[in-house]
């Protein structure tokens, strides 16, 4: 890109982009709470996931130290091993219990 | 006009998209001619024939029948899903073929290259973040067509799509760990020179093996024979595009199509000095190869004109005559001479990668769906690997024995 | 309004209308259809941030590989339709006014903090320039290379728990 177009790049302050972070951030949360098929919430923690990368991104950015992005890349590592895991319990879960309601897997509570 | 020198990026990236989804819609539809009339050939067979001299108006005419099809949507499926699938494939496959350099980025107007749309520091990662994508195109539109063998077939050529694809990817890295970039245009500059001054210094010399990964991966990648066993007619019916009909079906087509030449002109940049010539430099007669190849061609047509034509197939194949003869001249012209060298050179690596696919499609048996998630984990990913490893090894041992 | 402007705008109403769906949404498929607008317009603002090896590893591993395994597994385990029960009255008519209430106190607690009134004054980059792919990997094959090894062991602990928990039991 030319040198004008770099230097516009970083006219939009922090600051818009850890909001948003923090609101996904916040709907990530509400539907880990809120929500009843145990795939959604897993879907809702990778939401929160996100919303951590995002303002690991902008603070890299801010700094201007590699360190963020490193970081981000660890986590999504981990959050791919994390899924995978995941779901292949929730699959077990599924053919034993036939159901993703995740109120009926209850078999800890007495 | 001071709004063309005032704006030139946005103007000539305008005018580059827009000619590149012309060539690049009528490459696809002669694709299909120029696919039915190789494997009718193998076949013993003459292929299309009577529509169009030679078949040549055949995918016009397939095209008009797609337009004026009905289009159906089977009651329950999920709409939004089956609609936007076929989009999807299309748009992804087309996106992919914007990054892709076809001649040199010295050749430019308005200070722009001419013969790349972008020109990314990342591009062939972002060529595969495109390729990944993709799968939702088909797993998508196997589920939302609520029906069993579209799910079977969808959820089959997905999978087998995600696993070939490690291999599709590992096969590349020794590739970039000799090129050292990422970037198409570096990766095509460090094929430049020639081994014992004729040979030259493409990447398939050193990386035999990943190219046969790689070429491999990208059949199956892509959904072809012999890897196409989810959407073979014998099998599942159509596999993912069972309950498509007309133009939605169309778009799954052209999104095929599209991608195998992604993958091939892929192929050719990495592997085969993409718009590098093979001969030496001091040769300085192959400026006029375009155009003598297209005169001969020329020259070829006029004779199958005057001795094997009649009637309204006379005609038009008179046109296509004129075509390249006027083609040629113009090829020969000393200022076109320099310019049409990349371009010509590309065109024909990809079309002699897309002859391959279409040679192996009418030649080799296909896989059992057993086999293919086989064959792709327990042979190919780990050749990949093995690749992998020996190339970072040949590359490091220099600076090992030096300290 | 200049370009950048505009599409990071876009791009943060995309992914707040993606979560939103995500969380709005009856059936699975199209919640994790959501999840993939999100994350797509995330990749968009890693790019606006300079950070282009991410947007690629985000698009090629989040939205490419982990999100097809979703989608592979709502589509197996032929995910219905949620069960939908109403919130108590009291939720509706005092909780939510207040959650907004309470948002509200802690924001300005923040702006008023001294690391809030740093960052909220417009904190722009420190420096102009994107993150090259050669930098990022110098630093992940030097200083993290413990942590790279580590990940690396954890895939591996990761692939054979999930194909041991989901093989068929002989």
């Amino acid at each position: 890109m030319d040198p004008g177009e770099e230097r516009r790049l970083s006219i939009i302050p922090i600051s818009y982009y850890l909001v948003l972070s923090a609101i996904l951030f916040g709907l990530g949360a509400v539907g880990v709470v809120f929500k009843r098929n145990i795939i959604t919430i897993l879907m809702s923690i990778e939401l929160m996931l996100n919303a951590v990368n995002l303002a690991f991104v902008a603070f890299a950015r801010a700094h201007g130290q590699i360190d963020g992005l490193v970081f981000v890349f660890f986590v999504i590592v981990v959050a791919a091993a994390e899924a995978a895991v995941g779901l292949a319990i929730v699959i077990m879960i599924t053919k034993n219990r036939e159901s993703l309601n995740i109120e009926r897997i209850n078999l800890l509570k007495f | 006009m001071e709004f063309i020198t005032q704006h030139p990026v946005l103007v000539v990236s305008l005018v580059k998209i827009a000619v590149l989804l012309f060539i690049v819609m009528t490459a696809l539809a002669y694709l299909t001619w120029f696919e039915r009339k190789v494997v009718a050939r193998i076949q013993s067979r003459w292929g299309p024939y009577y529509v169009g001299a030679h078949g040549l108006l055949q995918p016009l005419a397939d095209g008009l029948k797609f337009l004026f099809k009905e289009d159906m949507t089977p009651p329950t499926s999920d709409k939004f899903t089956y609609t936007i699938a076929p989009f999807l494939a299309l748009a992804l496959a087309l996106t992919a073929i914007a990054l892709i350099p076809f001649g040199p980025p010295s050749v430019q107007i308005l200070g722009q290259p001419v013969f790349m749309i972008s020109n990314l520091d990342i591009g062939l990662l972002f060529l595969f973040a495109i390729t990944s994508i993709g799968v939702y195109g088909v797993a998508l539109a196997g589920w939302s067509s609520n029906s069993k063998y579209p799910l079977l077939g969808g959820l089959r050529s997905s999978a087998q799509m995600i696993s070939y694809e490690v291999s599709l990817t590992l096969s590349v890295v020794g590739v970039l760990l000799i090129a050292g970039t990422l970037n198409f245009n570096d990766i095509i500059s460090g094929q430049s020179g020639y081994y014992l001054h004729f040979i030259p210094r493409w990447h398939v010399i050193p990386q035999l093996v990943g190219f046969l990964c790689y070429i491999t991966a990208a059949i199956a990648e892509t959904n072809r024979i012999p890897f196409d066993l989810p959407e073979a007619e014998t099998e599942l019916v159509a596999g993912f595009h069972t309950e498509y009909s007309s133009f939605k079906f169309a778009m799954f087509f052209m999104a095929e199509y599209a991608n195998m030449i992604t993958v091939s002109c892929l192929a050719t940049i990495l592997f085969f000095g993409g718009w590098l010539s093979p001969f030496p430099d001091s040769w300085t007669g192959q400026v006029f190869l375009p155009g003598a190849g297209l005169v001969l061609l020329g020259m070829y047509c006029a004779w199958d004109t005057i001795i094997n034509m009649r009637g309204i197939a006379q005609l038009q194949f008179a046109v296509v005559t004129m075509l390249c003869l006027v083609g040629g001249s113009i090829c020969l012209m000393p200022w076109v001479r320099p310019v049409i060298q990349g371009p010509f050179w590309f065109t024909t690596k990809v079309i002699a990668f897309l002859f391959f696919y279409v040679w192996t499609r009418g030649t080799l048996p296909r896989f059992r769906y057993d086999q293919l998630m086989d064959f792709g984990w327990k042979l190919l990913l780990p050749v990949s690997l093995a690749n992998l490893v020996v190339t970072s090894f040949v590359l490091v041992v220099p600076y090992l024995r030096h300290g | 309004m200049s370009v950048p402007f505009l599409v990071f705008f876009a791009c943060a109403f995309l992914s707040v209308l993606g979560a939103v769906l995500l969380l709005v949404s009856w059936e699975p498929i199209h919640s994790a259809l959501s999840l993939i607008l999100v994350m797509m317009s995330l990749a968009v603002l890693y790019l606006l941030l300079g950070a282009e090896f991410i947007a690629a590893v985000q698009i090629i591993v989040y939205a490419g590989a982990i999100m097809v395994l979703f989608v592979f597994v709502i589509m197996l385990l032929n995910a219905g339709n949620e069960e939908r029960t109403d919130w108590s009255k009291i939720a509706k008519v005092v909780g939510l006014p207040m959650a907004f209430f309470l948002l509200l106190l802690i924001a300005r607690g923040l702006s008023r903090s001294v690391i809030g009134a740093t960052i909220a004054n417009g904190v722009g980059a420190r420096s102009n320039a994107g993150v090259s792919t050669r930098d990022l990997s110098t630093a992940l094959f030097r200083q993290y290379l413990f942590p790279f090894e580590a990940t690396s062991i954890l895939i591996l602990i990761a692939l054979l728990g999930a194909w041991i928990l989901a093989r068929k039991d002989d």
